[in-house]
Formats: structure tokens, sequence, C-alpha cells
């Protein structure tokens, strides 16, 4: 931008001096503000508006009715225990992965990541099949009366595919950064595997899990796709609250649908913004 | 494959010797409970597709609402992929090519779609070009059909699968350094020439990656593409969302034998990502 150009913009109100930037940027540029407008910025905006129209009196009531509570609870109670068991067994296979060699580990490593590759609507169908009653691993499980498929362990079982790549992915470069000497050193001066493993490896690995959890935790929360295949979607047993906004929209309750949503996108800012905040924390290990 | 002793150092080695059930249970742990997630439901979906053999596959898939199912998939494919990877380079260019304040939110604004549920991606769809939305009078007025048609569905699929190429391009565009572009235009290159010679050859296996995991998510989304959809059989309804009603309806082959070839989508994607992976290496 050369300096007749600038001098000319600064004269300007502030919005026109943004417009007067934006025409004198590069295409590049141009096309990703448009484009975020367009697909993003609008969209979120005519949510809000649509939101803006229900009082706050009735939208406390709409967001705080004892069926959209009980989706709450199954949805985040739900998300969170599965991020927690991926977050145990996620920081196990970024170890076996990074640490050990097996038979077909390549296949294994790869097949980390089928959960962002296989659409959900597989996935829900099936672990529906696989989790039911007369299913591979459901049948096994039936004798002693649990119940998976349809119920709100089997949401919880599409909830842990989903987010499963997400500790595997966070954890493993940050333990495969671990000097292997800083190891060896607390083994010389006689500290045993535990001491190791608690007091060197996992304090700089610790954030990484956090974040981890966190991502997956997200991503469970918002999950679709497989949870409503798996689930009978019956209201205050496994109803989840993506379900609910989709059948007051069906209802043609936009207001309903709206304040729900709005509700979870307020949720999912918050993730976000914990997720950035544990990624800094995490860096602080960088040199 | 077995322990390659060379990888190791000696201290370690011993520590291993004495402490070797250590590793044999958690590499145990590890493939019993990919096993129950991830490799027992993969293999039920190719068992449940050719349980009744190939005949009654390959007759699922002649059937009119799966082929257009199929085609429409197809087509969302072909337009949203395309958008979003021209939308990811000029992005990813932005944000590497200049600092400037606010960078770093701007990055987590493009990770919205992955933080947002897709029902509610939907949603906002529905509220913005719906009969009821900001633009529906106007469209309505038109005779435009956004909401419960094709464009609805383009539209949902290019939010949810807006982030992939940008988020892939950025470490690639990064590392590849400003100074061969600087080089070129210095030299006389203009804008497009030095995009094509110089910055394309350096960043080719990152932005491929991010086609296909756009390619992937742009085939298999289902939430939000189900919420504008409509779901009409053989009009708007993509291949996921016919394994859904399939499943619902009862015809579980069905599903399965539509189930089956999105599975194969996902192996052949995650082929691609091995060998992109060892190309980048």
């Amino acid at each position: 931008m050369n300096s007749s150009v600038s001098e000319s913009i600064r004269s300007q109100s502030f919005p026109l001096q943004v417009w007067a930037q934006l025409k004198a940027s590069s295409w590049a540029w141009r096309v990703t503000l448009g484009y975020l407008f367009l697909m993003l910025i609008l969209p979120i905006s005519a949510m809000f508006a649509k939101a803006a129209t229900v009082s706050p009196a009735e939208f406390w009531a709409i967001a705080t009715s004892p069926v959209a509570l009980s989706t709450y609870d199954v949805t985040f109670t739900t998300s969170f225990i599965a991020a927690l068991i991926n977050g145990l067994f996620g920081t196990l296979i970024a170890w076996t992965l990074v640490r050990y060699d097996f038979p077909l580990k390549r296949v294994v490593e790869a097949s980390v990541d089928l959960p962002f590759a296989l659409p959900t609507a597989v996935a829900g169908l099936t672990i529906a099949t696989v989790y039911s009653k007369t299913g591979w691993v459901g049948s096994l499980v039936a004798p002693f009366g649990i119940q998976i498929a349809f119920s709100r362990l089997g949401v919880g079982v599409a909830m842990i595919f989903i987010s499963l790549p997400f500790v595997v992915r966070t954890v493993q470069p940050v333990l495969q950064e671990i000097n292997k000497d800083i190891e060896e050193a607390a083994w010389c001066l006689g500290a045993s595997p535990w001491q190791t493993f608690w007091n060197v490896i996992f304090p700089p690995l610790f954030p990484s899990i956090l974040t981890g959890v966190a991502l997956g935790f997200s991503r469970a929360v918002g999950e679709y796709g497989s949870t409503v295949i798996v689930a009978s979607n019956t209201p205050f047993k496994d109803l989840i609250t993506p379900v609910l906004v989709f059948q007051r929209l069906e209802q043609f309750d936009l207001p309903g649908a709206t304040v729900i949503g709005v509700v979870m996108l307020m949720i999912s800012l918050v993730i976000l913004f914990s997720i950035n905040l544990l990624q800094a924390w995490g860096r602080r290990y960088d040199q | 494959m077995i322990s390659n002793p060379q990888q190791l150092n000696k201290p370690l080695n011993d520590r291993n010797l004495k402490k070797s059930w250590v590793p044999t249970i958690l590499i145990g742990i590890t493939v019993v409970y990919l096993g129950l997630v991830l490799y027992i439901p993969a293999a039920n979906v190719f068992y449940q597709a050719f349980r009744l053999g190939t005949g009654a596959f390959f007759e699922n898939l002649t059937k009119p609402e799966f082929l257009s199912a199929a085609s429409l998939t197809l087509m969302l494919a072909v337009i949203a992929v395309p958008i979003n990877t021209v939308f990811g380079l000029c992005a990813a260019w932005a944000l590497t090519r200049n600092r400037f304040w606010g960078r770093s939110f701007l990055l987590s604004v493009i990770d919205l779609p992955f933080s947002i549920s897709p029902v509610v991606a939907g949603l906002m769809l529905v509220l913005l070009y719906g009969r009821l939305g900001w633009f529906g009078p106007w469209l309505n007025s038109n005779n435009i059909q956004i909401i419960f048609a094709f464009p609805g569905m383009l539209l949902a699929t290019l939010f949810v699968s807006m982030p992939f190429v940008v988020r892939e391009v950025i470490p690639v565009l990064e590392e590849a350094g400003a100074e061969q572009e600087e080089a070129a235009a210095t030299l006389g290159a203009s804008e497009w020439q030095t995009f094509w010679r110089v910055t394309l050859p350096n960043i080719r296996w990152g932005l491929l990656y991010g086609v296909l995991l756009t390619n992937a998510r742009a085939m298999g989304e289902f939430g939000a593409v189900s919420v504008v959809s409509g779901n009409l059989s053989q009009q708007t309804q993509s291949l996921p969302l016919f394994v859904e009603e399939a499943y619902k309806q009862y015809q579980t082959e069905s599903a399965y034998s539509a189930a089956v070839l999105l599975a194969f989508l996902a192996v052949l994607t995650l082929v691609f990502k091995e060998i992109l992976e060892r190309k980048t290496k």
C-alpha cells in the first residue's frame, strides 16, 4: 500500500477506513474475509438476532425447561466421561505407539484416525449393531442385564468412538519430543519407574492430555450423526441436546430451537477459549 | 518388527528386560481398547454388507434411491471441495504472509466450524435462508429455494468442511518461508506465476492432505446436511442420510451396502494420508 493511499484512508470515518483498507488489500484477503462473512458471521448473527427476539424471561424458561436440563445432563456428563476415558486410554495408546514396536504397528497407528475419516452415520449404524442385544459385543454383556445400544451407555460408546483420535494426536508429538536423557538421568539418580513417570514424563505431557480431552469433549458435545442412531432418543433417558434442537426445528418451534442452539453455541465458544488457553499453557515447555 | 535394540540405549534395555511384561500389557490394552471401539465396529460394516453374498450387495447398489443418493453426495463434494480449497489457500496465505493484530483471533474464528455442533450450523442456515429467516421473504418472492433443497445442503457441507485446507496449508506455508516468493517477485514473476511455480510446489502435499480431509468430511457429513435437507428420497437425500433412513426403515442390508461404500472411502482416505505423510517426511 503506498503512502498516498494510507493518507487518504486515515482522513476517513472508521467504516469507510475499513472499506478502503479492504479495497487496497490483496484479493486473497478479500476472498478470505468475504467468505468468512458470508459463511460464518452472517449465520451466527442471524441466530443471535433470532434469539434476541425472545424475551429474557422466556429465554430462561426455554433454556432451563426440564427436558432441556435433562438433555444437558445426558450430553455434557456423558461427553465428559467419554473424554476422560479417552484421556486415559489415549495417553496409553500414544505411549505404546511412541515407545514400543510390535507387529502391524503402522496399521494400528494409521487406524487411530479412522473416526475422523469414517462418516458419523456409518459409525452410529455399526455401533448400534455391534452393541445391540444380539450384536457381537452387546450379546456378551446382555446376560448381565446391561443394555448398551439405545441407552445412555450407547451414546457414551459413540462419543468415545468419535473423540478417540484427539488425545492420541495431541499427546503423541509431545511424547516424541521428550528427551530420553532426562529419564535416564532420573533413573541414574535412583528414581523408580513410577517416580520417573509421575515426576519427569507426566508434567510436560499433562497440558497436551488436557488439550486432547477438551478437544474430544468439544467434539462429543456437538456430535449428532452417530449418537442419534445409537440412542433411542427418549426424553429424560438418552436424548441429547443436538437432537433436541433438531426435534424443535421439526416441530417448527424456531424460538425453542434457537434458544437451545444459542446455549450450545455459547458453551462451544467457552470450550474453544479454554482450549486456546490450555494450548498456550502447554507451550511454556517449548524452548 | 519385534523390538529393535538399536533404538534403545543400554540402561533402558536392562530395565526393559527386567520389566518385560509392561510393554506386553500396554500393547495388549491398546489392541483390546482399539478393538472394542474401532476394529470390531469397522469389521462389522464389511461383515454386514457382504453377509448375504455379493449378489445381494450389488443388487442394493442398483436401486434408484441409492443411485440418486450417491450422485447427490458426489455433486456436493465436487462443488464444495474446490470452493473450500480456494478459500483455504487464500486464508492460509493471508494469515501466514502477514503479521497483524488479531491474527490468532482470526485463526480461532476459522476453526469455529469444528466447535459448533453440526445441528446448530444447520439451524443457523435455516434462520438465514429458511421461509421465516432473514432472506426468506426475498428468496420466496424470487422463487429461490435454498433450505430443503440442494443449495442448502451445499452451504451446510461448505460450512462443516471449511477449516481443513487452511489448517493443513498454514504449517507447510510457514515452513516454506517467503524468501523464494520474494525472489520470484524480484525476478519479475507475476503474482500468478509466483503462486503456480513457487508457492504451490512447496505446499502441494499439505494442500493435498487438506483437500483429502475436506472431501472425506464433505461426503460424510450427516448432522448439518440433515437439518437443511428435508430428507426427501431421490431428491434431497445424500448417502449418509440414505444410510440412516434405510436403517430406520428396517432395511438393514440396504443401509450396510451404502455404509460399506462410505467406509471404503474412509479407508482410502487413511491410505492416502499415510502416503502423503511419507512424502513429507
